[in-house]
């Protein structure tokens, strides 16, 4: 039984709009401007993978918008919903995962995931048959009663990726998902991001490994120095290059060098 | 490199690690404090010189030949202190083998690891010996400028205690490990060390308040009952306290003794400190413990909140042997309650403010690990509901647990005294809640493993805590006893605590 506090998802007000993520302006300064008024646009049901050389601003940019970080100016909208004037809403919308999987070291996987699905207000009877087929799927099945402490870094990240997908949330926003993980499992990860996108769901990633992105991702975001100087499908960019068999590496390359000198 | 190079460079690096974190420990981790750390180490040890000189003063005087009741009471202070460095050293020998940042180096390096593992005894033994010679000092001190410089054998003494201490530490680590497992040994061990470091204390008060229902120690101690089942004064047993006036030759033995023991220590358990070390590091990766399937659980965001909170502070190690330990001060207090329950005694009194500071304390961890021990604060951040809603469930959860900690023992005192029982009640919500409202103004993000820090993030919060929970205890019994000072107690607490929000960051 939900309370009258937890609202069911998919309930949050929301104007209809086709765009999942809609950014302007966005600016944020730490001791130097670690994002520079981006304006970024993410469509509904798009798989989207932010690229950047370290410290261009991409973690900045996506705490931003899943309201772990104020911004000085901007704005950021999620289906619709003001993110700043109305956080709550928002995050009812969306899940994060950050690089370093951040959960409980004394509960099981299960009690970790019946945790996260109370705090988005889901029906037990609907979230306990998700999580028990989320640990099924990213094979966690049968460390569902052990307690997260003596689990591997692989194990644990796909722990927070199981309590992000389990209130069924409609933007995934993740911060290199795939750091640690090994081969059999970063692929248990991107099959099942896959799926979500399939699905219906949209996905924001930043990620290092460019092949993932060129793979994977529907559109592409070049970011440097806080600004997003490229964006738009794998051939676009090609083709905002002058390449047409160039690699994404390559591009990448010659996007964040021109940027350098600029 | 030869052996003994090999060993006196690894000492070295030992030495210079305790150090630093000792260094971090005092300035809080910003080396621009040392200064401001070193003078108030200095102001700290002087105004210690004061209780120092309250408690212990009166026995300057002393000479050899003692009688049996001087003897017992010197020889109970020392096995008091001797207990308390017992207690630390497990606590450290502990962390030293769960702690497995150069494990790896170490065991992969082509030193001899019975060697190495030697000098961490030794620096282990060290550490504790320097503790306890720090926190001595004003004592010794004041008996030296009372009654001559005899005294100063005294520091003898304590390194001999701090000596045997640790070696007795490492052989019951060592043997726990063996016995139980290192799954369990490290909550063993910690409920091993509040259990000594407080049990000497309440042994005392219970018999105390079963001969001669009062919680005064010395009372039994000065007893001639106990001084006519003591040894003769020319027993060994009573070589530290002969020792700690002067007798050369009984401190000879003691430093003999303690070198031994720690000798035979590290010859016994230097080979097996590294099977411990690596069974202990092995534990973090395939140690797993399973907990019974149950359906989930609905209810409100709220409810999930504290829930989580409830389980992960059930699960906690640290919090089990901190409440046990609260809970065992708790018991001569509660057994003075049951022999007085007829009464009104005056000796009823001095319950309410054992039980307001324990309480104070309690809250005070309590919070810290709720509210400012978050493992996943970016999930409780993302999570849909507003930030004041997260920190009111974690607050509740802090003053549920006081509540069901401290309700029974106030249900029981209000059967004997039902106004004493309103103004502890009153006293215990009033402690609780300032030391929950200084950890909410002071919070940091941290995790819960970093517990043992909590007190070297904010000095001002460490001792604001600890003097309001003293503050209100003191409020409590004096509006038992003297209802006027008791406001005035009152007042004092409540300025202290509003000067601390005053400096505090979260004002800003």
């Amino acid at each position: 039984m939900v309370s009258d506090d937890a609202k069911p998802y998919g309930v949050a007000v929301m104007k209809p709009d086709s765009s999942a993520l809609d950014v302007k302006g966005l600016t944020k300064r730490f001791d130097r401007l670690a994002v520079d008024s981006l304006d970024l646009t993410i469509r509904a049901g798009e798989f989207y993978a932010l690229v950047g050389p370290n410290g261009a601003g991409k973690t900045t940019t996506l705490r931003m918008v899943a309201g772990l970080l104020r911004p000085d100016a901007g704005a950021v909208s999620i289906f619709g919903i003001d993110a700043l004037a109305d956080p709550v809403g928002a995050k009812q919308v969306m899940a994060w995962v950050s690089d370093e999987p951040m959960i409980y070291d004394k509960l099981t996987p299960l009690e970790y995931l019946e945790f996260v699905a109370g705090l988005w207000g889901i029906a037990p009877a609907t979230s306990e048959p998700v999580a028990q087929d989320l640990l099924g799927s990213l094979g966690l099945e049968a460390h569902r009663h052990e307690r997260c402490e003596g689990f591997s870094k692989g194990m644990r990240q796909k722990v927070a990726l199981a309590g992000a997908l389990v209130h069924d949330p409609r933007l995934i926003i993740l911060d290199e998902p795939l750091t640690g993980l090994d081969a059999v499992s970063a692929r248990h990860v991107k099959g099942l991001l896959s799926a979500r996108v399939r699905a219906g769901c949209t996905v924001i990633m930043t990620t290092h490994i460019l092949e993932v992105a060129e793979r994977m991702a529907d559109r592409i975001g070049v970011i440097a120095s806080g600004r997003l100087v490229a964006e738009g499908t794998l051939a676009e960019l090609r083709q905002q290059n002058g390449h047409a068999d160039t690699s994404l590496e390559d591009l990448f390359i010659a996007l964040v060098t021109l940027q350098a000198a600029a | 490199m030869s052996s003994a190079t090999a060993l006196s460079w690894f000492a070295r690096h030992e030495l210079r690690l305790a150090w630093r974190e000792w260094f971090a420990m005092m300035t809080g981790g910003r080396r621009k404090r040392a200064r401001v750390a070193v003078v108030g180490l200095l102001c700290f040890a002087a105004l210690l010189h004061l209780p120092a000189w309250a408690v212990i003063g009166r026995f300057a005087d002393l000479q050899l030949p003692l009688d049996k009741s001087s003897l017992i009471v010197i020889s109970a202070t020392i096995f008091l202190a001797w207990t308390l460095m017992l207690s630390q050293a497990i606590e450290s020998v502990t962390r030293v083998f769960y702690a497995r940042a150069d494990l790896d180096l170490i065991m992969s390096s082509p030193a001899r690891l019975a060697n190495l593992f030697s000098v961490r005894i030794a620096s282990i033994a060290l550490t504790v010996t320097v503790l306890a010679l720090l926190f001595s000092t004003p004592f010794i001190d004041v008996l030296v400028i009372g009654g001559g410089a005899r005294w100063l054998a005294a520091f003898g003494v304590v390194i001999a205690m701090g000596l045997s201490a640790a070696a007795i530490a490492i052989a019951i680590t060592i043997l726990l490990f063996r016995l139980i497992g290192p799954a369990r040994t490290r909550l063993i061990a910690q409920i091993l060390a509040a259990i000594i470091g407080a049990g000497f204390v309440i042994a005392l008060q219970i018999a105390a308040i079963m001969s001669y229902g009062t919680l005064a120690r010395f009372t039994i101690l000065t007893s001639g009952s106990l001084a006519a089942y003591a040894p003769d004064v020319d027993s060994i047993w009573w070589w530290p306290a002969r020792a700690a006036m002067g007798d050369h030759e009984a401190l000879l033995l003691l430093l003999a003794l303690a070198l031994v023991l720690l000798g035979g220590v590290m010859a016994i358990f230097s080979h097996r400190f590294a099977d411990t070390a690596i069974d202990a590091a092995a534990y973090g990766a395939s140690g797993r413990v399973r907990t019974r399937e149950r359906p989930f659980r609905g209810g409100s965001r709220q409810q999930a909140l504290r829930r989580k909170e409830f389980m992960l502070l059930w699960r906690d190690p640290w919090l089990i042997s901190q409440t046990l330990m609260q809970l065992l001060y708790l018991v001569p207090p509660a057994l003075l309650l049951w022999r007085n329950f007829a009464d009104s005694s005056a000796a009823l009194t001095l319950i309410t403010p054992v039980i307001v500071m324990a309480a104070g304390q309690l809250a005070g961890g309590l919070a810290w690990l709720t509210i400012s021990g978050e493992d996943a604060p970016d999930l409780v951040a993302t999570a849909p509901l507003m930030p004041s809603g997260v920190i009111r469930a974690k607050i509740e959860v802090v003053l549920i647990a006081i509540a069901a900690i401290f309700g029974p023992l106030v249900a029981a005192l209000a059967f004997a005294s039902p106004s004493q029982a309103a103004i502890s009640a009153g006293a215990i919500i009033v402690s609780a809640a300032s030391a929950t409202a200084i950890q909410l103004w002071f919070r940091v993000q941290a995790r819960r493993s970093q517990f043992r820090r909590r007190q070297t993030s904010s000095r001002l919060a460490t001792f604001a805590e600890a003097f309001s929970s003293i503050g209100w205890a003191a409020t409590a019994a004096l509006l038992l006893a003297l209802p006027l000072a008791g406001l005035i107690s009152g007042l004092i607490t409540a300025c202290l605590v509003a000067i601390t929000w005053r400096f505090s960051p979260r004002r800003a």
